[in-house]
């Protein structure tokens, strides 16, 4: 392991664990902590960013928490569907959670991220409460969208967070609008657009790609490849799954997306890059554990060999929970503790979304239009009109 | 200040004219589940708001109809000009008075628009608030509602409407839903414009309608201009709206010449225009058929019939307060449109006429569609596939038997 090699030279790491006698959580540093990261970053067309990224405890403890955060979420999310709570579609992040919180450490609530419909950490991690996620994936009235959206339409405006898509690859040219919109007001701020491995294949995709090339727009389109598009493998569906590659003349980055430094470092450099030449393609290498969406089991088309063998290896809040042992910034008992918090705070939050109201009959035809100059319609047949002139 | 028209749950009843005691005959009596959202605020339930009408309903709402009058009773002279010119001055003021609206399509650019709507905007407000876009449709379109989503107010612009359905997607799911499933937190003030409708010649797939493709999606609205007065206000008003807007414009009458006040005026999207009152049967129309009834209208007037013309303008949703009024005038419908026979406007129109007014009918409602063909390139085929006034004077005379 990389980490190995920085124990021997660090020795000034362990002068902050001395000092601090009471090692609590709260007294984690920010002071810097250059980490490795597992793989180095292959570039297409750009020379890719250093291997070594700076982080802190405070970092490191941030990502550890939010990660099993999310992974407690999606895991109860599971047990939910199962007990017919969440109906529909549910698609499951567990597996993925370092792509979505490296690319939060990266950049700020200004930076727009779309994404597709696994969206339920992105939202979390862009600001989005646990109650609106449960609400929502309830379909009820506190949900993040009134509990009219569902699983796969989770927004948060406040948050930058703009959805949460249900069709394959219809998210990117939206990414590409709104990357448009902040070039257009000038504000310095860049669109993450993410996909996944089965919308690479996409003719929008390429389509929006040649659009932010041809106008530089700030566009940083992110492939989350977990190597599966549904029940299809990737070699089945692409002829070439080099996937950060395909943007041709866009310069791409391949990222280890099971590795949050690397992700925080790649969403780093990609912000800078777009900023000042515009699109940029990340490719991130990913795994899911659970199937494709709650209906599929997700060992037909994989081997769990191959699932239980990603999760020893690569999962990444393992990895973490090495790196801060590893550099005694807290004990495994406090690490413990942390995760039966988590748990503590999902099973509220979900026993909160349960006592939450459905929503009211008359919700039905609210929000279909905007109010002013426009009609508030009741019924198929629009029985009721109310007209507003300017 | 803004005035409302409410219209009946019972869709029967009008505001002032009608009330509820002495309509001569009663309202059906339909079980009411939906609710009724005043715009005070307070709710009630379907059949007791013939109370509260009355009180809501202000003056303005009938003077604004005069808007509707091609304009006669303005104090300035008023200017000449021609639709597209009228479109792109509407475009033109609302993108003077608004730096987020902003205009994107093929060509729109530097060559001026194919139908010229755009010309010279690019030179005075430069090539990133007017666009050139690749030919790509689908994501251009859906790069407008992602523009859309964070407040800017795009026109896209369709080169001819049948493109947009390379599009469909990203109008039906994105563009129409997106308000509803973000549980209101977006708003998507784009609008969406094109020709479309048989031109001369131009082929199957250079001569398409899509409305009735469009009609049943959630969320837009659709409008459809027909002279220059209502091109400017409609596409103002449609820049200006907080929903998503079709705006349908018509190959053959980017030409049409008239002479629009010079004051600015902002149209209702949601109102149909009164084209000539009568009271034998109502006509209804909308784009370019209104010429051809107009047409019809003159030897109809000859021959001793009166027919009251109107035009619906909204597509989506239909104006059933002025189509009502009509109807319980004349208790005869024709309608007359460019689109398909089958699930076109005209259909919905009947089947909402059918439903809100059908004891007011003295006749079963007339559709006269366009043929359920491709278009054809030769040209006397191609007369025959859309109606023709002789058509329409036939179908008055027979409804009005």
């Amino acid at each position: 392991m990389a980490q190995l090699t920085h124990r021997a030279s660090a020795l000034h790491k362990s002068i902050p664990a001395v000092l601090f006698a009471a090692r609590g959580l709260a007294t984690a540093s920010t002071s810097p902590i250059t980490v490795e990261t597992s793989l180095p970053f292959t570039g297409h067309k750009i020379d890719p960013p250093s291997r070594s990224v700076e982080t802190s405890s405070q970092e490191l403890l941030t990502f550890f928490r939010d990660m099993a955060l999310m992974r407690r979420m999606e895991i109860a999310a599971d047990s939910l569907y199962k007990a017919k709570l969440i109906r529909g579609f549910c698609h499951l992040y567990d597996g993925q959670e370092a792509v979505c919180v490296g690319m939060e450490a990266a950049i700020n609530k200004k930076d727009c991220i779309i994404t597709a419909y696994r969206d339920h950490c992105i939202f979390l991690g862009r600001g989005g409460t646990l109650l609106e996620a449960f609400a929502e994936l309830m379909g009820r009235k506190s949900g993040c969208s009134k509990g009219k959206g569902g699983s796969m339409h989770f927004y948060k405006k406040e948050g930058g967070f703009y959805g949460g898509h249900g069709i394959v690859g219809a998210q990117v040219p939206l990414g590409c609008g709104l990357a448009f919109a902040q070039k257009y007001s000038k504000d310095e701020s860049v669109t993450f657009a993410m996909y996944g491995d089965g919308a690479a294949n996409q003719g929008q995709l390429f389509e929006a790609l040649n659009m932010a090339a041809l106008w530089d727009l700030p566009a940083i389109l992110v492939c989350e490849n977990n190597h599966y598009g549904m029940g299809t493998a990737e070699w089945r569906a692409a002829k070439s799954p080099a996937y950060y590659k395909r943007g041709d003349y866009v310069p791409g980055l391949k990222v280890d997306g099971m590795d949050v430094l690397a992700v925080k470092q790649a969403c780093k450099f990609a912000k800078e890059h777009a900023l000042k030449n515009g699109p940029i393609i990340l490719e991130m290498d990913t795994y899911r554990y659970h199937g494709h969406s709650m209906s599929d089991p997700g060992s037909t088309y994989r081997t769990r060999d191959e699932i239980s063998g990603v999760r020893q290896e690569r999962d990444p809040i393992e990895r973490v929970r090495k790196l801060i042992l590893t550099h005694d910034i807290a004990t495994e008992k406090e690490l413990k503790d942390t995760e039966k918090e988590v748990r503590k705070e999902v099973d509220e939050a979900i026993a909160q979304a349960k006592e939450s109201p459905m929503p009211d009959p008359s919700e039905l035809f609210t929000n279909v239009y905007v109010k002013g100059l426009g009609t508030e319609s009741f019924g198929a047949d629009r029985k009721e009109l109310r007209t507003v002139l300017p | 200040m803004a005035a409302t028209i409410l219209h009946g749950v019972g869709a029967t009843t009008a505001l002032s004219s009608i009330n509820y005691n002495n309509s001569r005959r009663s309202l059906p009596e339909r079980k009411r589940t939906s609710l009724v959202i005043q715009c005070d605020g307070s709710l009630s339930s379907g059949l007791n708001i013939s109370n509260n009408r009355g009180a809501k309903l202000s003056t303005n709402a009938v003077a604004t109809k005069q808007e509707n009058v091609t304009a006669s009773t303005t104090s300035k002279p008023g200017h000449e000009l021609l639709l597209f010119e009228a479109l792109r001055e509407g475009l033109e003021e609302e993108m003077e008075r608004d730096p987020h609206v902003c205009v994107m399509g093929e060509d729109v650019g530097h060559y001026g628009g194919s139908y010229k709507v755009t010309k010279g905007l690019a030179d005075k407000y430069g090539d990133l608030r007017v666009l050139d876009t690749p030919i790509a449709e689908n994501s251009f379109t859906g790069m407008g509602i992602g523009a859309a989503m964070t407040g800017l107010r795009p026109i896209v612009e369709g080169m001819n409407m049948g493109f947009l359905l390379l599009a469909f997607n990203q109008i039906s799911n994105n563009c129409g839903m997106l308000h509803y499933t973000s549980g209101g937190q977006f708003k998507i003030p784009i609008v969406i414009r094109g020709p479309g409708g048989v031109g001369r010649q131009l082929g199957a797939e250079h001569s398409q309608r899509l409305e009735s493709y469009f009609q049943s999606i959630p969320g837009i609205q659709m409008v459809a201009c027909s002279t220059p007065y209502n091109a400017k206000g409609l596409m103002k008003a449609a820049i200006r709206s907080d929903n998503p807007v079709i705006l349908f414009e018509h190959v053959l009458l980017y030409n049409l010449k008239e002479r629009i006040p010079d004051e600015e005026y902002v149209l209702s999207l949601e109102e149909a225009e009164m084209v000539r009152p009568g009271k034998h049967v109502t006509v209804l129309t909308y784009s370019r058929m209104r010429y051809h009834v107009m047409q019809a209208a003159k030897t109809l007037v000859n021959k001793g019939y009166d027919p009251e013309v109107i035009d619906i303008r909204s597509l989506k949703p239909f104006d059933l307060h002025t189509i009502g009024n009509s109807v319980k005038k004349t208790h005869h419908v024709l309608i007359v449109e460019e689109c398909m026979r089958t699930g076109g406007i005209g259909a919905s129109l009947t089947a909402s006429i059918n439903e809100h007014f059908h004891d007011y009918l003295d006749a079963p409602i007339v559709c006269l569609s366009s043929q359920d063909v491709p278009t054809p390139y030769a040209g006397a085929l191609e007369e025959w596939t859309v109606v023709q006034p002789a058509q329409i004077v036939a179908a008055v005379e027979q409804l009005c038997q």
